[in-house]
């Protein structure tokens, strides 16, 4: 070996990496970019999910806006108690009050009260099952019942229950809009809390014809909306309510529906049927 | 000819075709109450322009074609409309669809053709008249034969080639079209060939049909270039791709369309229905139907009015037997079953097979052990194994790479499958799932 050939190698290696490395020490203080050491902070005490609920497009960039005031940190729903103060604290503003926001179903056609006309015998999937004839569901509307939303939810907060229907448990929902999105029939929608009148239905048929596939379905009698005008109305066979004035409503509302398709939904959204003792609503 | 009888790969199921293959169509009396619904074609549902109480003879429009890619409704009976609602529809949904309560016993009165003789119309004039008289591709698909006859004109058009494979199982309507009707499927090429300026023009029928390929032969024309030309009996011999890789020995590109090789290719069916507007001055209003599999009691090929309810239409079969459990629209291989007994036969209704419990029992579904044999059963070459481990972790994307866009549904992986995983519906589910992103993007 020649001793020539090693120092030469080393010195070029070292004139390269001294080279290179002056030129980063340059550009590190030329092009640097001071960032408010508090965002690290706060992503790290954030919950991580990156669900996408606050309306940011992950945890940095609620953070990011947190600190810039954009938005108060309640406005992340997927936090407790104890780390909303952490960050109000650190962030020296107060908590704030966010709306809690859920994921609403509107179907409330368990198997219990809207018989299957057909077997369906394929991939277990929502998707799949509506994609080939609908699914079997007397109900061409109605909740499929093979859980796609259950096992979209990243937070756990969605049970089967025994009549194959969704139950949203709210402590743990976090609104993320996760289930809006799987959901081939697009049941789920996102309410606040004190939005309590839904109409739990979205047969279009009238009359019998409603009532003969889903025991449960509006068929569209229009009570409800003789009742409280000023926040329901009646359009395309199906009470709709008006959530802009949803202030003015009250259980009176829901009180005449003679199949129940529109409730006073306090709390979560319970269905005649109750959850199996392995997914119980406290969870 | 170019090329071999056949292509590469595909199945051999049981052809099924005994029980209605030498039955005679039966012309279907009108039902009580007809469903049509508004949307039978492939592209944009037809814009109503009935109300509930409006008198309609046979033959009337009851709905109109909203853009190109679009046709209009016939009445196909004589009545009075009852009702504009939801109806559920072939496809599963609930769909808009005109009922009419049809006239008991009045006569069919003549009246004023609809559809005008086709000597001195321009070609182009053809082709509206063909949109105007509904027509639709009758093979299953329904997509607007008129937009087929436009080919814009950078794409020359060579050949027509007229498609009796039938392949699906059980089917015989197109077999029994060309066996009793070959002169309307000769003045239908005539009009065809005439619209689209071409020369040529290839009849590609399944050699498990020997009196129709007989029939034909004894009926071409001498003045135009129309040839019949027997094909293996091989599933999905009738696909499109297939049967142009037959008669041409080309290969349609992935994703481009067979005008792109200079090809038009009609299902003989919708041949016959062109020869019969023309003639008969009618729109499409009624169909010829195979009824049969062995649940049913008597296997018919019928002439049904558009929109007669599959209650009906069972009940003129004399009923189903006590071991019927499933009713499939189509053929076996790529039909839909079926939930309810009062969705109507729409335009693309070809068949209708009752199918036992031998039949549609449910199986055990077991994992892949790679054994290779959809690679072998595909059309398309593609890899039906790695597109179902894909769509089993959703991975649309990943599918899209591996061509799932190619995959026309036939059948064939899902068939072959020792595992009997249900590939084809993994594969309409992630296809269904693309365009749904598609659309959002």
């Amino acid at each position: 070996m020649n001793p020539q050939a090693i120092l030469a190698s080393v010195a070029v290696l070292g004139g390269v990496g001294l080279t290179f490395g002056t030129l980063i020490a340059i550009a590190n203080k030329k092009l640097f970019v001071w960032e408010d050491p508090r965002i690290d902070e706060l992503t790290d005490i954030l919950p991580g999910a990156n669900c996408g609920a606050c309306g940011f497009a992950g945890c940095r960039a609620f953070a990011e806006a947190a600190i810039d005031g954009a938005v108060a940190p309640a406005g992340c729903t997927v936090m407790g108690e104890a780390e909303l103060e952490d960050v109000a604290a650190m962030l020296g503003v107060a908590a704030g009050e966010a709306d809690k926001v859920v994921a609403r179903l509107l179907c409330a056609g368990g198997t219990d009260v809207a018989p299957r006309k057909a077997l369906y015998d394929g991939i277990e999937s929502c998707a799949a099952a509506v994609a080939v004839s609908g699914g079997g569901k007397a109900c061409a509307w109605g909740c499929v019942g093979l859980a796609d939303c259950a096992v979209a939810c990243t937070f756990d907060a969605i049970r089967m229950n025994e009549a194959d229907l969704p139950v949203v448990i709210p402590d743990r929902c976090t609104a993320c809009n996760d289930c809006v999105e799987a959901c081939p029939l697009d049941l789920f929608v996102l309410l606040p809390m004190d939005h309590k009148l839904i109409v739990q239905c979205r047969n279009l048929l009238e009359g019998d014809a409603a009532t003969d596939v889903c025991a449960v379905a509006c068929n569209a009698c229009g009570r409800c909306a003789q009742d409280a005008p000023e926040v329901v109305r009646m359009s395309d066979g199906l009470a709709v309510v008006d959530y802009d004035r949803i202030e003015l409503a009250d259980p009176t509302a829901a009180a005449r529906c003679p199949t129940g398709a529109i409730r006073w939904v306090e709390g979560a959204q319970r269905f005649e049927v109750e959850l199996t003792a392995a997914g119980s609503l406290t969870g | 000819m170019l090329g071999s009888s056949t292509f590469r790969h595909g199945v051999h199921p049981p052809e099924s075709k005994h029980l209605t293959e030498k039955v005679r169509v039966r012309r279907m009396p009108f039902p009580d109450e007809i469903v049509l619904p508004l949307r039978q074609h492939a592209g944009k549902p037809a814009r109503l322009l009935v109300k509930a109480g409006d008198r309609v003879e046979r033959g009337d429009k009851v709905a109109e074609a909203d853009g190109f890619v679009s046709v209009p409704i016939h009445a196909s009976a004589a009545g009075t409309v009852k009702d504009i609602r939801l109806c559920p529809h072939p496809d599963g949904s609930m769909a808009e669809s005109v009922v009419i309560a049809v006239d008991r016993f009045s006569p069919q009165v003549p009246r004023p053709r609809i559809v005008p003789r086709w000597e001195g119309l321009s070609p182009k004039q053809v082709v509206e008249e063909v949109q105007k008289a509904g027509v639709v591709g009758l093979g299953g698909a329904a997509f607007p034969t008129h937009v087929k006859l436009l080919p814009p004109d950078d794409m020359p058009v060579h050949t027509l080639i007229i498609n009796g494979a039938e392949c699906e199982p059980y089917l015989t309507t197109d077999h029994r079209t060309m066996v009793e009707y070959p002169a309307r499927v000769q003045f239908g090429i005539r009009i065809m060939m005439k619209a689209l300026g071409v020369d040529k023009a290839v009849i590609g029928v399944e050699k498990n049909k020997p009196d129709a390929i007989s029939r034909l032969q004894d009926t071409l024309p001498d003045d135009l270039d129309v040839s019949v030309l027997p094909l293996t009996v091989k599933y999905p011999q009738g696909a499109e791709k297939m049967l142009i890789k037959v008669v041409t020995g080309r290969e349609v590109p992935s994703g481009k369309l067979p005008m792109h090789v200079g090809v038009v290719v009609q299902n003989v069916g919708s041949i016959a229905c062109i020869g019969e507007i023309f003639e008969t001055g009618y729109p499409l209003i009624e169909r010829i139907v195979t009824v049969t599999g062995p649940g049913v009691r008597r296997p018919s090929n019928l002439l049904v009015p558009v929109g007669t309810r599959l209650r009906d239409v069972l009940e003129f079969c004399e009923g189903v037997t006590d071991e019927a459990t499933q009713i499939v629209f189509g053929g076996p291989m790529m039909g839909a079953a079926q939930p309810d007994l009062d969705t109507p036969l729409i335009k693309g209704t070809t068949g209708v097979v009752v199918l036992t419990k031998d039949q549609a029992r449910s199986v055990e579904r077991y994992p892949c052990i790679h054994c290779g044999r959809c690679l072998e059963a595909c059309p398309v070459f593609l890899n039906p194994s790695l597109l179902g481990t894909q769509a089993q972790a959703g991975r649309y994307d990943e599918m899209e790479a591996a061509n799932l866009m190619d995959c026309m549904l036939c059948g064939c992986c899902s068939y072959v499958c020792p595992s009997h995983i249900p590939l084809s519906q993994m594969f309409a589910l992630g296809k269904n799932m693309l365009r749904k992103r598609k659309a959002a993007a």
